[in-house]
């Protein structure tokens, strides 16, 4: 498959991102956000970094690039669209996924091996995994708390929404999300970072693989 | 011209750990009986020629849109009149 991997200023973890698509098997296409045509990807991964230098709120200019129109318009059509960190901030400001990520309760960045259950196995980005098992990927953000109302967050527990759930809570989340998708299954937020760990010689492990590897196994692709 | 100011503030109930950390440091500097502090943001947008109705109802959905985050945010928006000085 080919997985567009979008660059916008301030990214800093597009380069991983391309690099998990490509070990993973797939074609990685770099995109850019001043983009208006995602140039023929099947799916598409907003990477980490602080996109225009998180001016005003983590995201909230990147909602705004060129590029999203296309990313939004796709996402809505059924497109697998994977935000990581910054990109889940992304997909939060663009409303494709409810709820906001603000600073860490403890206000420190943190940045470290995070344990983290994958409660739903049946997005188009989490097929490799069963679901409840138990992963380490790395955990790197300044501003990774998730936080929603109670009526959206019910609604997220009740409708099996919530896709990873932190064992502990190292940064405030309400209630240890750790990342979330929309209905259909095909939009997935997740604040730590699988493409950090896709290799044994760097990162905690493997663990984080199965994200990329998941694209095309789903038959959500179609949808 | 007008100028019109944009007070962005976190939801009473959102967390505010940058207020937080302003309370924390307060009574270290010797400023003692302060309960609490919540940090917000400021846009002070000047308008070109004159403020209509309308014009302030764009300014209303410029924060909505992109001012404030409705999910964690509150704003109130006010025209300043010509006597108070920018801050």
């Amino acid at each position: 498959m080919k997985i567009g991997v979008v660059t916008f200023p301030g990214s800093l973890d597009d380069t991983d991102a391309r690099r998990a698509a490509r070990v993973a098997g797939h074609e990685a296409v770099a995109l850019w956000h001043g983009d208006h045509s995602l140039s023929g990807v099947d799916a598409v991964i907003l990477p980490g970094g602080f996109s225009y230098g998180d001016y005003l709120r983590c995201g909230a200019i990147a909602r705004f690039a060129p590029v999203m129109t296309e990313v939004v318009d796709a996402a809505r059509g059924g497109m697998p669209v994977l935000g990581i960190c910054n990109g889940f901030q992304i997909l939060c400001e663009s409303h494709l996924l409810p709820g906001a990520l603000i600073r860490n309760d403890h206000r420190k960045f943190g940045c470290l091996d995070q344990r983290v259950v994958i409660e739903n196995n049946r997005t188009a980005w989490t097929t490799a995994y069963t679901a409840g098992q138990e992963v380490t990927i790395v955990l790197k953000n300044g501003e990774g708390a998730f936080v929603a109302d109670d009526a959206t967050l019910d609604m997220l527990e009740a409708e099996g929404r919530v896709v990873a759930r932190y064992v502990g809570n190292p940064n405030g989340s309400q209630r240890a999300i750790a990342g979330i998708t929309n209905e259909a299954g095909n939009v997935v937020g997740l604040m730590p970072h699988p493409e950090h760990a896709i290799e044994a010689l760097c990162g905690p492990g493997t663990d984080g693989l199965g994200f990329f590897t998941s694209l095309g196994a789903a038959g959500l692709l179609s949808a | 011209m007008a100028r019109v100011v944009v007070d962005v503030m976190p939801k009473p109930e959102i967390l505010d750990p940058q207020g937080k950390a302003v309370l924390g440091a307060l009574p270290r500097l010797g400023f003692d009986g302060v309960s609490d502090v919540r940090q917000g943001k400021r846009f002070e947008i000047v308008i070109d020629g004159d403020l209509t109705d309308a014009r302030l109802a764009e300014v209303r959905h410029m924060a909505e849109t992109l001012l404030s985050n409705p999910v964690i945010e509150d704003y109130a928006v006010r025209v300043l009149d010509d006597s108070e000085a920018p801050a």
